[in-house]
C-alpha cells in the first residue's frame, strides 16, 4: 500500500514540468511598472503573467467610498501591457484584488479596460473570467445573529451590529479557489476581486498539479515583484519558477538580482510574524524554509508547509465613512511660540468648542517639527525643530460646518493670547489664508474572519468571450 | 565600547502588517553582526517599549529570523491607518528612533 503511494507520487514527480510565471509589479495601478525588465520577463516565454493591483495600505477612504487611489491611466497601462504580451505569448494572464480594494465596481471597470485594450489593437478572441469579492452586510448580519461569531483579527473583539452599521463596504479576501474555478473553466485573462495576494499566483501552480505548501510560497515570493530583489527597486519584473525541485526567483533587472538576504528578508516584509502566512482554507508555515543561491540572479527556497485550517474562514475588510474632512496649515516661527504650542491649540481648541460645542465632531493637530509623524511614540517630542508646521485636520458630518470648523481651528492659532510673547501682531504663519477640502474622514471597522462552508461562496465567477 | 544600531544593520524600516499594526524590521549583513545585536540586550521586547513610550502588550510579536539575519518586531497601532489623525498611512516612518540604539560591541 505505501510502495504504491510512494510509487505514485514518484511518477506524478517525475512527469511535472516546471512552470513559470513573471510578476512586473507588486501593486499594479499604484505606479506604472518598469517595462524593459518586464519585456526581458516576457522574453523568456513564461507560462503565466500575473499581478496584485490590491492593498489596504491605501487607507479606509477607497474602500469606504468606493474609489480608486491609484490613477485610470497607469492602471490601464499595466493591463495593456501585460495583456498584449500574454495573448501575444498564448498563455493566461491572471490580475487579483483589481483597482486597490477589489471591490465589485473596480473589477467591471478593469474587465472594461480589457475588452477596450482587446478592442483597439484587435486582438484574437479569448475567454474572460473574473469574480466579485464584496459581500453584503445582511449577510454578515445573519451570521452575526445566527451565532456564527465574526472573529476579530489583531486584537479586535468580535464584530457587533452597531460597528457593522458604521461600514459602507466589505470585500471578502479570496483564496485559490474562484481563480482555479475560472482556469478550470478555460479562462485566458482572469480580473479578481479581493484577494490574498499569495493567492494569484499559487492559483495557477496548484492548476499545474503541484501542491499547496510550494505553490503559496511560489505565490509569497512573486506578489512584490522586485521588492524579493536586491538593491532596491520596486515595479521590475521577476520570474518565479516552480518545480518539484523546489521555487526559484530570478530578477529580470540587469542590474537586480535575487539573494538568499533579499529572498529571505521579502519573505517576512508586510507581515508580523515572518514564519506564517494566513491565506483562506489556512496558513503557509515557513519555519523550515531553505534558502539557496542558485546562480547570480537567482534564489532556490525549499521547505514550506501548508498546513489546512479545521474550519474554512475568510478574512473581511471593511470600511465607513466618518464624515466630511477639511485640512489646514500654520507655521510657528517665535522659539517662544513653539515651546507654548500645546498652549497655543488648546487656545484654538477652546474657539472651535465655544462655536461648535463639546461633540459631534473630530478635529486633529498634528505638530511637524515636533512629533508630527510619530505622535506619543516620539522619543525626541521635548526638543522641537526651530521652526514647527501644524497640519489641522477637522471632520464633521456636513461640507459646510467641517470647512467652518477646520477653518476656525486654524485661524484661532493666529490669534492664540500666550503670555510673554513678544510677536503680537500674529501667533503663526500661514501659507494660505485658507482650509482646503480633501477626501472624506473615513475608517478601517471591519478587520475580522468569518466561516464560510468552501472558498467559493463569496466569490460569484463569470466568463465572457471577448471579441467574438 | 558602544555602536550606534545605524551602524551595524543594512536595513531598519517599518511598514504595516495589515490595518492595525506596524511592523518594524532590523536586517543585518553578517551572522556575526546579528548575533552581536541579538546577544547584547540591546534591543529587545523591554528596550523597544522603553523607546517608544508604550506598554509591552501592544508588542505583539519580536522573532529573531535566522535565514534572513533580522530581528522583526510588530506593534498595534493606536489607531487603524488612515485613520483621521493617523499622520503614517504606510507606518512607514516609524523606524527612526531604532537608528540611535547603542549596542554594547565589546
Amino acid at each position: 500500500m505505501l510502495g504504491s503511494a510512494l510509487g505514485l507520487s514518484l511518477s506524478v514527480k517525475a512527469a511535472m514540468k516546471p512552470v513559470t510565471m513573471i510578476c512586473p509589479n507588486g501593486h499594479l495601478g499604484f505606479a506604472p511598472l518598469k517595462v524593459d525588465s518586464f519585456h526581458a520577463g516576457v522574453a523568456a516565454k513564461p507560462d503565466y503573467i500575473a499581478a496584485d493591483s490590491g492593498s489596504d495600505d491605501v487607507g479606509p477612504v477607497p474602500l469606504a467610498t468606493d474609489t480608486s487611489a491609484s490613477p485610470k491611466n497607469w492602471q490601464k497601462h499595466d493591463l495593456e501591457e501585460m495583456l498584449l504580451a500574454a495573448r501575444k505569448l498564448g498563455v493566461p494572464m491572471i490580475i487579483g484584488s483589481a483597482g486597490d480594494t477589489g471591490s465589485n465596481s473596480r473589477v467591471d471597470i478593469f474587465v472594461d479596460m480589457i475588452r477596450e485594450i482587446a478592442e483597439r489593437h484587435g486582438l484574437a478572441p479569448f475567454k474572460l473570467g473574473y469574480f466579485y469579492s464584496e459581500v453584503d452586510k445582511e449577510t454578515v448580519r445573519a451570521k452575526i445573529l445566527g451565532g456564527d461569531q465574526i472573529e476579530g483579527l489583531d486584537g479586535r473583539d468580535p464584530l457587533n451590529e452597531a460597528e457593522l452599521d458604521e461600514t459602507d463596504q466589505i470585500v471578502a479576501m479570496a483564496g485559490v479557489h474562484p481563480f482555479l474555478r475560472l482556469l478550470e473553466g478555460g479562462a485566458e485573462v482572469i480580473i479578481g476581486g479581493r484577494s490574498s495576494d499569495s493567492a494569484i499566483f499559487a492559483s495557477a501552480a496548484i492548476h499545474n498539479g503541484y501542491p499547496e505548501d510550494k505553490a503559496f510560497m511560489l505565490g509569497k515570493l512573486l506578489e512584490c515583484a522586485s521588492f524579493c530583489a536586491e538593491p532596491y527597486g520596486g515595479k521590475e519584473t521577476v520570474m518565479g519558477t516552480i518545480s518539484p525541485d523546489g521555487i526559484d526567483v530570478t530578477a529580470m533587472h540587469p542590474d537586480q538580482r535575487c539573494t538568499v538576504a533579499s529572498v529571505a528578508g521579502h519573505a517576512m516584509y508586510e507581515r508580523s510574524n515572518p514564519f506564517h502566512e494566513y491565506v483562506a482554507g489556512g496558513l503557509l508555515d515557513m519555519t523550515n524554509c531553505n534558502y539557496n543561491q542558485l546562480d547570480e540572479k537567482t534564489t532556490r527556497v525549499t521547505g514550506p508547509k501548508f498546513v489546512h485550517a479545521k474550519q474554512m474562514r475568510v478574512k473581511l475588510e471593511g470600511a465607513g465613512k466618518i464624515g466630511e474632512r477639511f485640512v489646514g496649515i500654520a507655521g510657528i516661527r517665535d522659539p517662544h511660540t513653539i515651546s507654548h504650542v500645546d498652549q497655543v491649540i488648546e487656545w484654538a481648541r477652546a474657539e472651535v468648542r465655544r462655536r461648535f460645542g463639546e461633540d459631534g465632531y473630530e478635529l486633529y493637530y498634528s505638530v511637524y517639527g515636533r512629533d508630527g509623524i510619530m505622535g506619543a511614540m516620539e522619543p525626541l517630542r521635548d526638543t522641537p525643530a526651530h521652526e514647527l508646521c501644524i497640519v489641522v485636520q477637522g471632520v464633521a458630518p456636513s461640507v459646510e460646518v467641517a470647512e467652518e470648523l477646520t477653518l476656525t481651528a486654524t485661524r484661532q492659532l493666529f490669534y492664540a493670547r500666550l503670555p510673554d510673547v513678544k510677536g503680537t501682531a500674529g501667533g503663526v504663519s500661514f501659507p494660505f489664508d485658507e482650509v482646503m477640502r480633501s477626501s472624506p474622514a473615513c475608517r478601517w471597522t471591519i478587520n475580522h474572519t468569518m466561516a464560510v462552508t468552501d472558498g467559493l461562496e463569496l466569490f460569484p465567477t463569470h466568463i465572457v468571450d471577448i471579441g467574438v | 565600547m558602544t555602536r550606534k544600531l545605524v551602524e551595524i544593520a543594512k536595513t531598519i524600516r517599518s511598514k504595516n502588517a495589515g490595518v492595525d499594526k506596524i511592523t518594524f524590521d532590523v536586517i543585518f549583513r553578517t551572522e556575526n553582526e546579528y548575533k552581536l545585536v541579538c546577544d547584547s540586550g540591546a534591543l529587545t521586547r523591554e528596550t523597544v517599549a522603553k523607546l517608544y513610550g508604550i506598554s509591552q502588550n501592544r508588542i505583539t510579536d519580536f522573532v529573531a529570523f535566522d535565514p534572513a539575519y533580522a530581528i522583526k518586531f510588530s506593534i498595534l497601532r493606536e489607531r487603524p491607518s488612515g485613520s483621521p489623525g493617523d499622520p503614517d498611512i504606510f507606518g512607514a516612518q516609524q523606524y527612526a528612533p531604532l537608528m540611535e540604539i547603542e549596542v554594547p560591541s565589546s
